[in-house]
């Protein structure tokens, strides 16, 4: 702090105070401490705000333990409230995308790091950034055009043979959630590629060699020494794809049934159709503290720290 | 299995995956010229541009797509000094607070853009500022001067300070260094800053749907087609915005080859005129 004194004066470092004074209180914080203060408000008409019931409960977040339905969890049908039940969804199926997207992505790491001559590099990072350049919107469109029941996944796999007759996708085939997978793992497999490549091809090559050298197999070069050097990759992309993916409102809406509900849609309705700004703000509170949980959780698993997480 | 056949797996398997990333926008692209009122490639039924014309005559697309530069501008015209200003100052702090005010910066990157927006008007709402595209901006700045910020906080690693200290030593004034010596060491960060800010903005979608009352932009016009009925117009859209992606992709790889041909001309001469000089 002296030091910036020193260097650029009163003037300056109060200027650059401000600005980040401002960014942090009235961008981060401030509206942060709204949304855990509006949470426990009732949700009244304007004229009874500030008026006797209006005092603070944990009413809207006891809506969430509300309505129970019935939900099969490995096989056994317990009663669990329809809100929670859509979070565990969510949670469940995008761990489900994140795991797809490390499955798919990780050999493609490997071959742009280690395997394809150096030169050809530049360009098929070029090719695979092409899809992020069209908006997440677009991209969700394109497999609503592919998936529906007209479509052209259909034709073809009932032209090769494959299958007897066209299914509804978006209904669900082997679980509500198919086609909200499909689109979610289309959408952020590259945020799991990036990180996972720029470890790799931090990795001494002599390694890999020394270790095949000595006699070790593919896998157990992969186990013991490439995976171990991907660590905090895995780490970013990992996060980065299940924040994206559980954050996700645009792909649900667009490629999900009446069956499949994301807990983001269910914060949307109380938000925007219900117009219960006290309710949402405890979902979205809750979905907040997920996060935190997931974030820290990955950061111990790992052994990272958060600056290796976000970059 | 031999080291020949696991490289020919491989060359499959990214082929196959390249092909997995482009063909949904094929199909897309290719939907935009099917004489079909639901987007579709398939059944084709022949060759059809009404569907550009229908989206040039669409008012609404352009003043989405006029709000959308706008409040990408705003952002990028905040977000950049915000972050700068954030990472020069935790730049010169260390120890405890150092972390507590970096976690601080860095969380929002990590935050669901749904409960961004949500705050953003929650907080803005008791300050009694109403819904709309302004609101969009600031929750948008909220977590793209992160971006910023780490941009800006990993090119000041490569600073040498002891340049601002001799320009002081020889009388120049504080705005002077930052005017003459820190910025011009921080335009590459920060012209990166804008760039990503500029394109993270164009692309929001969430932040924006909570903030943005009934104004739209073009990502929220877009998905309010998807849900209402579409026609092929919106795949009109998507082909113009590949074909702008293509082409500027284009443009940037050969450039870049051109560059590498210029270098590797520029080694060989070079290690001709020492060869020259041996003999």
């Amino acid at each position: 702090m002296g030091d910036l004194l020193k260097r650029y004066g009163g003037t300056l470092t109060g200027a650059f105070v401000l600005l980040t004074a401002f960014w942090l209180l009235m961008l981060i914080i401030l509206p942060n401490l709204a949304l855990f203060e509006t949470s426990f408000r009732p949700y009244l008409p304007v004229a009874e705000m500030g008026g006797p019931r209006d005092v603070y409960s944990a009413d809207n977040y006891v809506k969430f333990f509300e309505s129970p339905g019935p939900m099969s969890v490995f096989g056994f049908e317990i009663a669990v409230p329809l809100r929670a039940q859509t979070f565990l969804y969510t949670v469940f199926y995008s761990v489900v995308v994140t795991v797809v997207a490390f499955a798919f992505s990780y050999p493609i790491a490997f071959y742009l790091a280690k395997v394809v001559s150096p030169k050809s590099v530049p360009t098929l990072i070029l090719l695979l950034f092409i899809p992020l350049w069209v908006s997440e919107a677009l991209r969700a469109f394109a497999w609503y055009i592919i998936l529906t029941l007209n479509g052209p996944l259909n034709a073809a796999l009932v032209g090769l043979g494959i299958m007897e007759k066209a299914v509804r996708w978006q209904q669900g085939v082997f679980t509500n959630y198919d086609a909200i997978v499909i689109g979610l793992v289309y959408n952020y497999i590259l945020f799991m590629l990036f990180p996972i490549y720029n470890a790799m091809s931090s990795l001494d090559t002599n390694q890999i060699e020394a270790a095949q050298d000595l006699g070790a197999p593919w896998w157990k070069t992969h186990l013991r020494i490439v995976l171990p050097h991907s660590k905090p990759g895995i780490a970013s992309g990992s996060v980065m794809v299940f924040m994206l993916a559980a954050g996700s409102l645009l792909v649900p809406t667009t490629l999900g049934s009446t069956r499949s509900n994301w807990f983001t849609q269910t914060i949307q309705q109380a938000m925007l159709e219900s117009q219960d700004w006290n309710t949402g703000a405890a979902y979205s509170f809750l979905y907040l503290l997920l996060c935190t949980v997931v974030v820290f959780g990955v950061m111990r698993l790992f052994k990272v720290r958060l600056s290796d997480i976000a970059r | 299995m031999t080291d020949k056949m696991r490289k020919l797996l491989y060359h499959i398997y990214m082929g196959s995956f390249l092909f997995y990333l482009l063909v949904p926008l094929v199909i897309m692209s290719g939907a935009a010229f099917n004489n079909n009122k639901t987007p579709s490639v398939y059944p084709w039924k022949g060759f059809s541009s009404q569907w550009f014309v229908e989206l040039w005559n669409d008012g609404t697309m352009w003043t989405s797509f006029g709000n959308t530069i706008w409040v990408a501008l705003a952002v990028v015209a905040i977000a950049v000094p915000l972050g700068a200003a954030g990472a020069i100052l935790i730049n010169s702090i260390s120890g405890w607070s150092r972390s507590f005010l970096y976690f601080f910066m860095v969380a929002p990157i990590l935050a669901p853009g749904a409960v961004i927006g949500i705050s953003t008007i929650l907080f803005w709402n008791k300050l009694s500022v109403p819904v709309g595209l302004h609101l969009s901006v600031l929750g948008q700045v909220s977590y793209i001067a992160s971006f910023v910020m780490l941009l800006v906080l990993a090119r000041l690693q490569s600073f040498d300070q002891n340049l601002e200290e001799a320009a002081l030593d020889l009388g120049a004034s504080h705005n002077q260094v930052l005017r003459r010596i820190l910025l011009p060491h921080l335009y590459p960060a920060l012209g990166a800053g804008a760039a990503i800010a500029f394109f993270q903005s164009i692309e929001n979608f969430n932040v924006t749907l909570f903030t943005r009352g009934t104004q739209n932009t073009l990502t929220v016009y877009v998905f309010s087609k998807v849900r209402s009925g579409i026609t092929p117009s919106i795949n009109a859209l998507a082909f113009l915005l590949i074909a702008a992606t293509l082409v500027a992709a284009l443009i940037y790889e050969v450039r870049r080859r051109r560059a590498a041909a210029l270098e590797a001309a520029r080694e060989a001469e070079g290690r001709r005129a020492a060869e020259a000089e041996m003999v």
